[in-house]
């Protein structure tokens, strides 16, 4: 399948899908709806690193805050511009702000990718594992930055009260949920498109063998920090408009460490080689969890997702997909390998 | 009057350090012997101090004297935990990110599952030396800093004379350079990287009542101390019990000196900010090979 297709293919689904949830479900269907996409997009976003590159990033939590907190200081500083900014300025600063969420995810994206660049370029040409332990202590770190920071609110919280009604989609929640079938296509087709490109090669190699890669002339350094900044800069996507979906953003609802548990079990349970897996897993997850933590509580479906993503690494280390080649042969791979 | 704040936050800091340097000292043998990536080793500290909480609560007996009653749990549970990640990720080749992920789910699974028992509520231990304090001239030596200080201290040098002396220890320290000679001395490397994950895991129980004295504890607490003790192991150097534990008395004197100086609220950043250091301008560390 060609990729303009296959977007076409992803539109007409979101497009399905938007329309089900209008016509038979209600506001519910589209906050539940936005929660798993936002894991579809964490987990594709967590693959192009970890999965093709074999780069574990433990500071998915960090890249998702960042572009949430881009958007509570671009929302903070288009209420107050006649406070915070000079008197010179404030013209053109009026005809700036407030920016549309699309821009702000835009944003948010640059920044995550930005810090992934500065992380990645300082640990990644060391042993995979300072990367992995880098961005474990990143979003500690981030934390601390932002619970000192008093104008996003600092520990406190700040309230971003999103616009009650938007032309066309109606809800806001609505044109939020557009929104994030937007990114889930941007992130899959992104994802997809680098499995099959030279890029993608690239990466394999690195994640087979990085010296070897080195050795024949392949430049790794460049492609990791490639993938990173790829990477990051879509989980910065994912939490843009996060404080427009929750209304109130505090450091610890956004530096949540089960974004980062999600993003990485997702991929290890639906299989980190190809882009259906972290699909598979953000949709079989999400679902999961939004009915555990409705039927039982959001603390047990953490303990869920916590031995389920401890059992698929043992017992099944290429996930769902892995499972599924194994029962049925070669055959699923020939096929799709014909596509191409 | 100024005097007398730097040299109390100096000497805070020095006692820190002494506790860092134990919480560190698990790692320093995983990750910077054998090769094993624990970032679940806070979990288990964790895991420590609520071991001591229950003692000290039920039986009235003191946390560090019940932290050493349980260390051979601690080892068994850290054999066992090494078995399994034996056969699931080494034996295959596949610790690099499975083994991490691994890891990482333990550390999830711990923390939520004390969450689930014990709920959001601090817990701390009663003993006599918490509370009073030293004073030498202006200077403030709280014992419940002091005392597991001395406590890590001789942990350290424990562990140092069994590294260092004894067969097995120096097979230890061989295990991760070279196993094929090790093999051909007759020694199976897995036996040994089992005994001394073990080893790693069962100083967890030591920190972890260290941990309690110092501070009331919560579950989420252990992901504050993931960054500390990376920082210092590799700012240490890879493996290096004598770089452990200057790096972990550098790290506590420069995090007494910002909250100090700056507030408590920045104390965290500083770790992450030496471990960016090191990792860009000497990533084998102080004492590194």
């Amino acid at each position: 399948m060609r990729t303009p297709i296959f977007i076409l293919v992803q539109a007409v689904i979101g497009l399905a899908l938007y329309g089900l949830f209008i016509f038979y479900g209600n506001d519910y269907w589209f906050y539940a709806g936005y929660t798993v996409l936002q894991f579809v997009v964490l987990a594709t976003a967590w693959n192009i690193l970890g999965g093709y590159c074999g780069y574990v990033n433990f500071g998915s939590a960090g890249f998702f805050a960042i572009g949430a907190y881009s958007t509570v200081f671009l929302y903070t500083v288009g209420q107050q511009i006649d406070d915070v900014v000079p008197e010179s300025l404030q013209g053109v600063m009026h005809l700036i702000f407030p920016l549309s969420l699309p821009t702000m995810i835009v944003i948010g994206g640059i920044c995550a990718g930005l810090v992934g660049l500065g992380t990645g370029y300082l640990t990644l040409r060391l042993r995979g594992v300072f990367f992995a332990i880098a961005t474990l202590a990143l979003a500690v770190v981030l934390e601390t930055l932002v619970v000192n920071w008093e104008f996003v609110g600092g520990s406190r919280g700040a309230y971003v009260i999103p616009p009650s009604k938007i032309p066309i989609f109606g809800a806001y929640i609505h044109f939020l949920f557009a929104l994030m079938i937007v990114l889930a296509i941007v992130a899959l087709a992104c994802a997809r498109l680098i499995e099959r490109s030279r890029l993608g090669y690239g990466f394999a190699t690195i994640r087979d063998d990085e010296l070897a890669a080195e050795a024949c002339g392949v430049p790794t350094l460049r492609l990791k920090l490639t993938a990173t900044v790829l990477s990051g800069a879509l989980m910065g996507m994912a939490g843009a408009p996060f404080p427009y979906y929750i209304g109130y953003v505090e450091p610890s609802s956004a530096f949540n460490l089960s974004y980062a548990v999600n993003s990485i079990a997702m991929p290890m349970i639906g299989g980190t080689t190809s882009w259906v897996g972290p699909l598979i897993g953000a949709i079989l997850l999400g679902t999961l969890q939004q009915l555990a933590t409705v039927t039982i509580s959001s603390v047990a479906n953490l303990l869920i997702v916590g031995l389920l993503l401890i059992g698929f690494v043992i017992v099944a280390p290429n996930g769902i997909v892995g499972l599924w080649q194994d029962w049925f042969g070669k055959k699923s791979v020939k096929s799709r390998r014909s596509e191409t | 009057m100024d005097f007398s704040l730097l040299a109390n936050a100096i000497i805070a800091g020095l006692l820190l350090g002494g506790f860092y340097a134990a919480v560190t000292a698990g790692i320093s043998i995983s990750f910077g012997m054998l090769d094993i990536v624990n970032i679940a080793h806070p979990a288990f500290i964790i895991v420590g101090s609520y071991i001591a909480y229950i003692v000290n609560a039920t039986f009235g007996i003191d946390p560090i004297l019940a932290s050493i009653i349980v260390l051979p749990a601690f080892y068994a549970l850290g054999a066992a935990v090494y078995q399994v990640y034996y056969l699931a990720f080494e034996k295959r080749g596949q610790e690099a990110l499975r083994g991490l992920a691994f890891f990482f789910g333990v550390l999830f699974v711990t923390e939520v599952v004390l969450l689930l028992v014990f709920g959001v509520d601090y817990r701390s231990v009663n003993a006599v030396y918490i509370g009073p304090s030293l004073h030498l001239g202006s200077v403030e030596l709280p014992l419940r800093l002091l005392v597991p200080f001395l406590f890590a201290a001789a942990m350290f040098a424990a562990l140092q004379i069994f590294l260092s002396r004894t067969f097995i220890g120096r097979a230890v320290m061989a295990v991760s350079q070279d196993p094929l000679a090790l093999r051909l001395m007759a020694v199976n490397p897995t036996r040994i990287k089992r005994i001394a994950f073990g080893i790693s895991i069962a100083t967890a129980s030591l920190a972890g009542a260290f941990l309690i004295i110092i501070q009331p504890v919560i579950p989420s607490v252990g992901r504050d101390y993931i960054g500390r003790v990376f920082a210092i192991c590799v700012l240490g150097g890879l493996g290096s019990l004598p770089g452990t534990v200057i790096a972990a008395l550098l790290l506590g004197v420069l995090e007494s000196l910002t909250s100090t100086y700056y507030g408590p609220s920045w104390a965290p950043a500083v770790s992450f900010g030496i471990l960016l250091l090191t990792l860009a301008v000497r990533p084998s560390g102080l004492l590194g090979r």
